[in-house]
């Protein structure tokens, strides 16, 4: 199909992200800082609307010199997108699931021009 | 220009979605498998009868207990004399997972009650033709320290979903609540219900102390088996017992907890011959997942062999009793493929095996979970999706099916 115009520039600087779906192939267009990225709508665990979840801050366990938990808190400068169906995490920016396995969204090419957004599908 | 593609925008997902914008998805993956032929059967879902209790309380018949409930919940009933669990309200994990906490998506028809309009909508999107339900809110109930209120609350709810739900809509149906921990009564709700429009079973929640092969339920039982009736062992977690109080996380208390309870009660039915005294008994353990049927199977095997004078009703092997019991599938563990093949084997998933959702629940499964199986053939498949839940549970198979089945 080629580059298809999805979202006006202006639109995705406002919302930070579209989930559009052009001719039935769904696509998450994130903004995230100055970086555009975009994820196909699909989640590697039972095929759920990922990139329609929230999007939240990752966690990590902080530990003291001595090994003690301090407990779960807030990573700074992270962004999960989280899968609506069953919390699947990835990070927003690479696609990577955010714990202990390869999983990852599959990328989609996108670029912006003329104050349009555009994806390749 | 007719080559234009089509773009549409699509919501994000939150606490108020309608449940079709949720599921959209499940409706798609039926599409792209061509799964319009099959019978699919969901054997344990849910709906949100949280929201609804108050409907539910005008059915207690105790008047007293009745006007006492209208006072809880700042006079709205909401919550009356349940005895909720810690962690009951961590499902969405912090708000990760919005239908995790409940679906509150707006409903204008007011025709039916809004659980019925919940369940139609998780049917259509999933290409259910019958959807059996379980009560969520009762699912402590048999913890309750006031052993009458199982009683009066069970009847409540019961009579809610017969009277109140169930004759709106035929692909509805229900395995209703026994209150296990008084056997007469639990008798009396047997009596008073089997026939019942919709009633496909009866259901011992498994978060209870109760065990139960003890005597005073073998009537229960004996009426069941008689009326060809299922009973399913139905899991929850309990994050109140001595062991599982250890554990920090509530992911850590559900992956225990919700097997726990079953391996329990398991090990007493099979051990204590039940099967043997109830030969055509139709027994279903429900939402403990599989992993640990394969697990318990060999445990047994290997205790009995060594120890065979304290199990003298059993003419068989543990094992071979569990193969012939009924699971349902969800919440399937499918990390490791060969594990899984194994399980539905040692299971003999052809025939014993029942799809399930547990929608709207967090770690609920889409069908496509079953069809996308590599190691099931198309029987399989539509034996687990559907076919093996209408034998069970006396399901007409809508004529569209007929011909598969
Ligand atoms: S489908 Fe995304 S978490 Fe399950």
């Amino acid at each position: 199909m080629g580059e298809v115009l999805v979202a006006s520039q202006a639109a995705l600087a406002e919302e930070g992200r579209k989930v559009v779906s052009v001719d039935g192939v769904e696509i998450g267009i994130f903004l995230v800082g100055t970086e555009i990225v975009a994820w196909l709508n699909h989640c590697p665990h039972q095929g759920g609307p990922v990139c329609q979840g929230r999007l939240m801050k990752a966690v990590e366990e902080r530990l003291d010199d001595d090994k003690k938990s301090l407990g779960i808190h807030y990573k700074e400068g992270s962004l999960n997108i989280v899968c609506p169906w069953h919390g699947f995490e990835f990070d927003v920016r690479t696609g990577k699931y955010a714990g202990a396995s390869s999983l990852k969204l599959k990328s989609v090419p996108v670029s912006i021009r003329d104050g349009g957004v555009y994806v390749r599908v | 220009m007719s080559d234009q593609p089509k773009i549409s925008e699509l919501p994000i997902i939150d606490a108020y979605t309608h449940s079709n914008d949720i599921l959209a998805k499940v409706q798609q993956q039926s599409a792209d498998r061509r799964m319009e032929d099959y019978l699919i059967v969901d054997v344990d879902s849910h709906i949100g009868d949280a929201e609804a209790w108050p409907e539910v309380l005008k059915f207690i018949e105790n008047d007293a207990t009745r006007e006492a409930a209208a006072f809880f919940g700042g006079g709205t009933g909401r919550g009356a004399f349940i005895n909720n669990q810690p962690g009951l309200q961590m499902q969405h994990v912090g708000g990760r997972i919005p239908h995790g906490a409940a679906l509150q998506e707006k409903i204008d028809d007011k025709s039916v009650p809004r659980v019925v309009t919940l369940a139609r909508r998780a049917m259509d999107s999933m290409g259910l033709s019958y959807q059996v339900f379980f009560p969520s809110a009762l699912l402590f109930l048999g913890m309750h320290p006031v052993r009458e209120m199982e009683v009066e609350l069970a009847l409540a709810y019961n009579r809610w979903i017969v009277e109140h739900v169930l004759p709106h809509e035929p692909r509805m149906k229900a395995m209703l609540y026994l209150p296990f921990n008084t056997p007469e009564a639990a008798e009396a709700m047997v009596k008073r219900f089997i026939g019942a429009k919709g009633v496909c079973g009866f259901l011992v929640t498994s978060t209870r102390y109760a065990p139960v092969h003890a005597n005073e339920y073998m009537r229960v039982y004996s009426m069941l088996e008689e009326a060809g009736m299922p009973i399913g062992f139905h899991a929850h977690h309990n994050w109140n017992n001595e062991y599982t109080k250890q554990l920090n996380r509530f992911l850590s208390m559900h992956a225990i907890s919700f097997v726990l309870s079953n391996l329990v009660h398991m090990t007493n039915w099979v051990i204590n011959g039940l099967p043997e005294r109830f030969p055509k008994l139709k027994v279903m353990w429900i939402e403990s997942g599989l992993a640990w049927v394969p697990f318990l199977m060999q445990r047994l095997d290997h205790e009995y062999l060594m120890r065979v004078s304290e199990a003298p009703l059993l003419k068989r092997l543990p094992s071979e009793y569990m193969q012939e019991m009924f699971y349902t599938v969800q919440p399937m563990e499918a990390t490791n493929m060969k594990l899984l093949e194994g399980t539905f084997e040692a299971i003999k998933a052809d025939t014993q095996l029942l799809y399930a959702s547990d929608w709207p629940h967090w770690d609920f499964d889409v069908p496509s979970r079953i069809y996308d199986l590599p190691f099931l053939n198309e029987q399989s498949k539509r034996n687990i999706l559907g076919g093996n839940a209408a034998k069970v549970f006396n399901l007409e198979i809508p004529e569209r099916y007929k011909s598969k089945y």
